[in-house]
């Protein structure tokens, strides 16, 4: 169970986050360059807490989890590409597309733990890097725009910065709450339990590969739709987003925010990319700045920035 | 005499040229106990994880109560009825008691493809599994963190979440590893009254526990059962004597 103060801290937050486009367009800030900032913040808010879901609860450390980022940007590029732009069809085609991908992937992967599991995801993914850089049709590594955002009603045009600002938020705050209902549930539970212990799982009688499986799926999915958020933002398609250092960068968000908390690294993606925003007004080689933070935060702070938030947590949940 | 409910004949194990369970034969009658004892590296563990399916046997052929359950996965035969504690304490630290224990009622409650509705907040998981933690002896520390009890009560712990299978027979790799007299004595009470109920397969270093529990003692030296009997007739037996329990006891 969350603490009320570590809940207060989550829903202000969301508030804050809600009332940004109107503080960052007023006369006295001007900077409506932060709306777009902050949506990014918050698309790979949503990728990391998918990685943390099987991550952090499930010890499945995949380290090719921006693979679905990059599935994400494909199906909304390659359908507008041809001139599908209707919302719901490529949501439909983003979520089946990468359910199959990581239910394909995940059945080959999860045979495998520890550092074959880490290995795996990680070749699996290259795999579908450069088959991305091959495809000429999209691109290939130069990517490609995609000219029109995804249309769902006519009321609500995504070319609306604002509209899209608060799709991003909105499907930020659902994601976080249905994860965090699933962490709870039965479900849950066998996920979190073959973490700690898998043949102790199997031997009180749950047979934990399918629901492993079931969990690196939606994790897929999840981070699938961050994808698909993520190609609308930029309307721009790119193989370099299933690179294995972009999912580097989402294990390191998950780290810095606190691996199984869920929501640690909604703070650990903020952190991120504003440190990166941050240090590379000073240096091209921000990454070597960052990478002492990043081991002294691993090293002290084992649950990340949420753990050093104030409000005990009730690891037990009640 | 009524069928044994586990029958184990001819069953064998290596791994590369280390035999470590060799041409095998073991049964466990209804309500008895049966004691498997021998020296380190004897094969008891791996004896255990053959007939809870953690290990598959190399041959041989394990039938428990009528079924062949050579070929069935770990998961398979806890819903037949077996439930295995293991040696090392393997409970969910990151658990509370309760919850270790209502996770062995959920896996044997139906599938477990339930997303929505807290588990922990779940009567039909949670009320039977204060009932067994009560049993057991361990319902105060219901809302305690499983790694935060007391080694003994971690063991117990082990053993409760294996009875909240609602096993026929329970494999028990060494109930009372790394306890103190004090914590011995308390789990050998406890076993004592689920003598009975349960049958039992009891893998033990502690010899006061095996010979006051045991109806029947198998000695397992190299993977090979060399005597089977009565605890009086293991303790008289040369054999065994000078293979295992040491000449001069």
């Amino acid at each position: 169970m969350l603490s009320k103060l570590k809940l207060s801290i989550l829903i202000g937050s969301f508030l804050i986050l809600a009332a940004l486009p109107m503080v960052a367009e007023s006369e006295m800030i001007d900077e409506p360059f932060y709306i777009d900032l902050m949506a990014r913040v918050m698309i790979f808010s949503i990728a990391a807490m998918s990685l943390d879901f099987i991550l952090g609860y499930g010890a499945m450390i995949s380290f090719g989890h921006a693979l679905y980022l990059g599935l994400g940007t494909y199906a909304v590029g390659i359908m507008a590409h041809y001139e599908l732009t209707n919302g719901w069809m490529q949501l439909l085609v983003c979520i089946s597309g990468t359910a199959f991908i990581a239910f394909i992937l995940g059945l080959i992967s999860l045979r495998t733990s520890g550092i074959y599991f880490i290995m795996i995801t990680f070749a699996l993914a290259q795999m579908f890097y450069f088959l991305g850089i091959s495809l000429e049709a999209f691109g290939g590594d130069d990517g490609l725009p995609i000219d029109t955002r995804s249309e769902f009603f006519s009321f609500f045009d995504l070319n609306e910065t604002w509209n899209m600002y608060y799709l991003i938020l909105g499907t930020l705050v659902v994601t976080a709450l249905v994860l965090w209902k699933i962490i709870n549930s039965r479900f849950g539970m066998v996920v979190r339990g073959s973490h700690s212990n898998d043949a102790r799982m199997q031997a009180i009688g749950f047979p934990t590969f399918k629901y492993r499986l079931a969990a690196f799926v939606i994790a897929g999915v999840v981070c699938g739709l961050a994808g698909f958020l993520l190609g609308n933002l930029t309307e721009f398609l790119t193989p370099e987003y299933m690179h294995w250092f972009r999912s580097g960068e989402l294990m390191i968000m998950v780290m810095v925010g606190g691996m199984g908390t869920l929501f640690g690294p909604l703070f650990g993606a903020f952190a991120y990319l504003m440190m990166e925003d941050f240090l590379a007004n000073f240096t091209e080689y921000w990454q070597f700045y960052f990478g002492p933070i990043l081991i002294l935060l691993v090293l002290f702070a084992k649950q990340g920035l949420w753990g050093m938030l104030p409000g005990k947590e009730d690891i037990s949940d009640e | 005499m009524s069928e044994p409910l586990l029958k184990v004949e001819q069953l064998c194990k290596s791994f590369g040229g280390v035999v470590a369970t060799d041409n095998l034969d073991f049964d466990v009658m209804p309500g008895e106990i049966h004691a498997v004892i021998g020296p380190n590296g004897a094969g008891k563990t791996t004896f255990v994880a053959q007939i809870a399916g953690m290990l598959k046997s190399d041959s041989g052929s394990i039938t428990f109560d009528g079924n062949d359950i050579a070929g069935k996965t770990a998961p398979e035969r806890s819903h037949m009825g077996l439930a295995r504690s293991f040696q090392i304490t393997s409970v969910f630290k990151n658990f509370t008691a309760l919850e270790n224990v209502a996770l062995s009622i959920q896996a044997h409650a139906g599938h477990s493809f339930k997303f929505w509705k807290r588990a922990s907040g779940d009567k039909t998981l949670i009320e039977p599994a204060q009932k067994i933690l009560d049993d057991v002896g361990l319902g105060d520390k219901a809302l305690n963190l499983a790694g935060n009890l007391a080694h003994g009560q971690q063991r117990q712990l082990e053993i409760a979440m294996a009875l909240a299978t609602s096993p026929k027979m329970l494999l028990l790799d060494e109930p009372t590893a790394g306890m103190g007299t004090e914590e011995s004595e308390i789990m050998r009470k406890f076993l004592n009254d689920l003598k009975g109920d349960y049958s039992m397969l009891l893998i033990e270093h502690d010899m006061d526990t095996v010979f006051s529990l045991a109806d029947r003692v198998t000695v397992l030296v190299y993977g090979r059962g060399i005597a089977t009997g009565t605890p009086e007739e293991i303790r008289n037996n040369a054999e065994v004597r000078s293979a295992y329990l040491g000449e001069d006891e």
